[in-house]
């Protein structure tokens, strides 16, 4: 039946290679871990720009005429469009270069500005989308971020404005700890009865979302009001010495919250991944039985995780009030507390990730309003766009397929044995 | 004679594994082929084409000198070929009857069932080939060994010619593996054909006609039960020598270490699991738990190591009332686990095998300074267990889960034997490995108790708990049966404990037959 000898010594070798290279097997991704999320980006901006081609009249008008020119008007229509992105979210390149040849400060300032509004824009992301990713790798999903958003505004608003005559340097590090704190209490509150109670944190989480906007819809038109404006719903100024300064004169934005996330990202992975806590967390986050095994309390982890993705959410409303707006009116976030799920997708929920993605929506947003006004392209291409990298980026066998990527093995493995529910 | 069964190069592969390499085998009428190999060697994927689960990359199915494709379980089914799966296919709520029809009802006319007629079939099958059974019980009412009756019925109402039996005796007491194994040979009797999947050598040498071992996907060897001893077997199998027996030296027990009283465990609906146990285990000895799955033994080591309440009782480790503590304090105290399911329990897959092995011990020196990770020193730890412990990795890094079980299981017992620990329990330390891991796991587990560590071990493969233990209790429904010496006890005698009957004729022991023998 079998022509195969029983070579003793090959067998041997054959079985410690085989242990040994277990990984070698599969094709590393190109770029690793980073493959799937820029490929999806990067088929996100080609729907995007099929998009543009398909919704613009003047390429119906084109076609019309004859093929030629209809293709021909579609990639001056995409052209354009991505051209006004671009400049709109880093700047025009040729004016950024004659700008510093010319060595004008003011000059240089205005053409890059469009990069630092990029750099603005993605302040708040960043917040919001490492509140989401600390969620992740707890093991929770956080969707009140933008509830835990607004509470943290509001607290940072109230300390902004209702205290008085402290120096710039206690006061504004306190009006942001508001924040944090504000935020850190409506994580806490989800974070407590999942913990204690079992009750589901998105469920709980959505509901905190709710309270937490009529609550700040009340403050701003109640207790919280600017005196003078007439029941609108609108804070305060806050003063002076609150305000998270900016570095160039209006209209230029760029502050110093900026420098203020990405140490808070450096600070968060530092937790995560060199901390005992930071262990503790994505243990239970990963797999809660062997931490209980390991002697774990998942109680005192489930809370920690909330309070603190809930105190980055705070964060992010805080830096937008103290830095940007100066004060709180209800149109404060455009959906920062929703977007930051996808951030944190984006970012595979580590730090690094987290602050690309958030620069990355930042810039994508800022570019989007010029090229509205240039092309006349409305700025909810760019929400399209962001859905697409999405969704691409939570179903990644879609990008594996187009681009013939490998899956990664231990997933396949683990497939692989539960398949034939195999015992090991 | 033109076999019953023919498998000519079957070839099939998975992303990154080949796990059936150009097989051939060949099944005639009327005899046992055990197909012996270790998980993972490829026995259950071959099988799975052979029942139409997978298509085979390359080669052909021959039955009766006719060439087939299976597309589906169904195509298997309608050419004769039946499957015994390791867990059971079967309806709990339904009865035998119920059971046995599922897919393939008798109906009268309008489509109504025609139970009457099933039943009648079913025992006319059950008489023929002595399986007994009744048809009208409900399958959440009958013992293991008799739900697998069913499954072996519902092949033959199906009219199977060829019988696959995947791991079949993994569930069963010795008795009803005797039972079954009698069923086999009468059926082979009848002129029906058997594929006897299993990594047992006990058995394969018991009830096979033909062996064939397979490894590393390819067919590596063909034999018969008359040609071949156990030695030689596990040498095919795993491809090297191998040390079946375990050299035990005389136990020498000192101090108690772990004495559980009159410890009684609910589980979430309120039903008794472990049922007024106690238990003492003493340094240099192990205590080897004995019992079908499912008799209590998860939970007795649960409540040991503080992963579950207990309702009554008192549990003393190393002098001190751990009734009411935690896992962590428990750990502390010099403590280690091996927990039952590796995957679940024992390891955070995604993880690296570095981060993996200080799993318990992270927070504490020389690990962690304060809440500051030492990651020099829990990568110098990794390397230092990985040489010490024969773990085949490729690097520290590599996360836990890409490891082969043997290699994940060894992660477990390097963590926790390598701690300064004076009690360990160990539950099921080598289920599913192969027989090269489970000599060395269980020679490190002998090397602890000679050091002078107290161990519970517990099984449900009574090989291994007769192989290592200094004493066996034996567990049946929630309750310890018995405690005895493992001197001049036989299988047989266990088995009977472990299926709930206490033999009234003492069998000869060196000591005593009392059960609740103490030192």
């Amino acid at each position: 039946m079998s022509e195969q000898k029983n070579d003793l010594g090959q067998e041997i070798l054959k079985e410690i290679n085989q242990d040994q290279t277990t990984t070698e097997h599969v094709r590393k991704p190109f770029l690793g871990k980073a493959a799937i999320p820029l490929l999806a980006i990067v088929t996100g901006l080609i729907i995007g720009a099929l998009m543009i081609a398909v919704t613009s009249q003047s390429v119906y008008a084109a076609f019309g005429e004859s093929i030629g020119n209809g293709f021909a008007t579609a990639f001056s229509e995409i052209g354009t469009a991505y051209k006004a992105l671009f400049t709109g979210a880093i700047g025009d390149p040729i004016r950024m270069i004659n700008a510093v040849k010319l060595g004008d400060a003011k000059e240089i300032r205005q053409a890059f500005n469009p990069f630092l509004e990029s750099l603005v824009q993605s302040t708040p992301y960043i917040f919001a989308g490492l509140a989401v990713a600390l969620g992740f790798k707890s093991g929770l999903f956080n969707i009140g971020v933008e509830g835990q958003l607004f509470i943290g505004a509001a607290c940072a608003t109230f300390v902004g404005y209702s205290i008085t005559g402290l120096p710039a340097w206690i006061h504004m590090p306190l009006a942001f700890l508001a924040g944090a704190l504000g935020g850190a209490l409506w994580g806490f509150v989800p974070g407590f009865l999942k913990a204690k109670t079992g009750g589901h944190e998105v469920i709980n989480t959505i509901m905190m979302n709710w309270i937490a906007f009529r609550l700040t819809e009340w403050l701003l038109s109640g207790p919280m009001t600017r005196p003078g404006s007439g029941g609108m719903p609108i804070s305060p100024v806050i003063q002076k010495t609150a305000e998270i300064p900016q570095f160039f004169q209006s209209p230029i934005r760029f502050h110093l919250g900026f420098f203020i996330a990405l140490a808070v990202a450096y600070l968060i992975w530092w937790l995560l991944f060199k901390t005992t806590w930071g262990l503790n967390l994505r243990i239970v986050g990963t797999n809660p039985r062997a931490a209980r095994y390991a002697g774990l309390s998942t109680t005192k982890s489930i809370i920690l995780a909330m309070s603190l993705s809930g105190a980055l959410a705070g964060m992010a409303g805080a830096v937008q009030v103290l830095a940007v707006n100066r004060s709180m009116a209800l149109g404060l976030s455009s959906g920062y507390g929703f977007d930051s799920i996808a951030l944190a997708l984006i970012g595979n929920s580590h730090p690094v990730g987290v602050v690309l993605a958030s620069i990355l929506f930042g810039t994508l947003r800022n570019g989007a309003t010029r090229m509205m006004v240039v092309s006349s392209i409305p700025i909810d291409i760019v929400d399209v766009i962001q859905a697409i990298i999405l969704m691409f980026v939570a179903a990644p066998a879609i990008i594996r397929s187009i681009y013939h990527l490998r899956k990664p093995k231990q997933e396949e493995q683990q497939i692989f044995l539960s398949g034939w529910g195999g015992q090991s | 004679m033109t076999p019953i069964l023919e498998l000519k190069g079957i070839t099939k592969r998975f992303p990154g594994v080949l796990a059936n390499d150009h097989i051939n085998l060949s099944l005639n009428k009327g005899e046992i082929l055990a197909l012996l190999g270790e998980n993972g060697a490829g026995k259950s994927t071959l099988m799975n084409i052979l029942y139409g689960l997978y298509q085979p990359d390359e080669g052909e199915i021959w039955v009766n000198g006719e060439k087939v494709t299976f597309n589906s379980p169904i195509d298997a089914i309608s050419h004769g070929i039946g499957m015994v799966h390791q867990h059971f296919m079967l309806i709990p709520v339904f009865t035998v009857t119920e059971n046995v029809m599922l897919g393939n009802e008798t109906v009268k006319q309008a489509g109504f069932l025609d139970r009457k007629k099933a039943a009648d079939r079913i025992l006319e099958i059950s008489n023929h080939y002595n399986l007994e059974v009744n048809p009208d019980d409900y399958i959440r009412d009958l013992p293991v060994g008799v739900q697998q009756r069913v499954e072996i019925i519902k092949l033959l109402y199906r009219e199977a010619d060829i019988l696959i039996f995947d791991e079949p005796t993994a569930v069963l007491t010795p008795q009803e593996a005797d039972e079954l194994f009698k069923i086999m040979r009468s059926l082979v009797a009848q002129g029906k054909s058997i594929i006897f999947i299993t990594h047992k050598l006990r058995e394969v040498m018991e009830i096979a006609d033909r062996i064939v071992v397979i490894r590393r996907g390819a067919v590596v060897g063909e034999t018969t039960p008359a040609q071949a001893d156990r030695q030689s077997l596990a040498a095919m199998m795993v491809g090297r020598a191998v040390d079946l027996e375990v050299n035990r030296t005389e136990c020498k027990p000192g101090e108690l270490v772990c004495s559980v009283e009159n410890m009684t465990v609910v589980d979430k609906f309120n039903n008794v699991v472990v049922d007024d146990i106690s238990l003492e285990v003493y340094s240099g000895e192990i205590v080897g738990v004995a019992g079908v799955q499912g008799n209590g033994q998860t939970e007795l080591v649960n409540a040991i190591t503080g992963l579950q309440k207990t309702l009554s009782g008192k549990i003393t480790l190393l002098g001190e009332d751990v009734t009411k503590c935690s896992p962590r304090q428990i750990t502390e105290l010099g403590t280690a686990h091996v927990p039952e399911d590796r995957q679940a329990d024992g390891l955070v897959l995604p993880f690296p095998v570095a981060e993996n092995l200080v799993l318990c011990t992270y927070y504490k020196e020389p690990f962690a300074k304060g809440v500051i990770l030492q990651y020099p020193v829990i990568l110098e730890n990794a390397e230092k267990l990985i040489k010490a412990f024969d773990i085949r990795t490729p690097s520290v890094f590599t996360p836990v889960g890409s490891l082969s079980g043997g290699n994940q299981q060894k992660v477990i017992i390097a963590r926790e034997l390598s701690r300064p620990i004076k009690f360990l329990v160990a539950s099921q330390p080598t289920r599913g490995l192969d027989v090269g891991s489970i000599e060395y796991i269980h020679k490190r587990i002998i090397q602890k108790r000679d050091e002078g560590c107290g161990v519970l071990l517990v099984s449900p493969e009574l090989d291994e708990i007769m192989e290592l233990s200094d004493r066996v209790a034996v567990m049946y429904r929630g309750r310890i049966i018995a405690i005895v010496p493992n001197k001049g006890i036989t299988k047989e005698y266990i088995g009977l404990l472990m299926a709930g009957v206490v033999p009234e004729e003492p069998i000869q022991f060196d000591e005593s037959t009392v059960v609740e023998a103490t030192f």
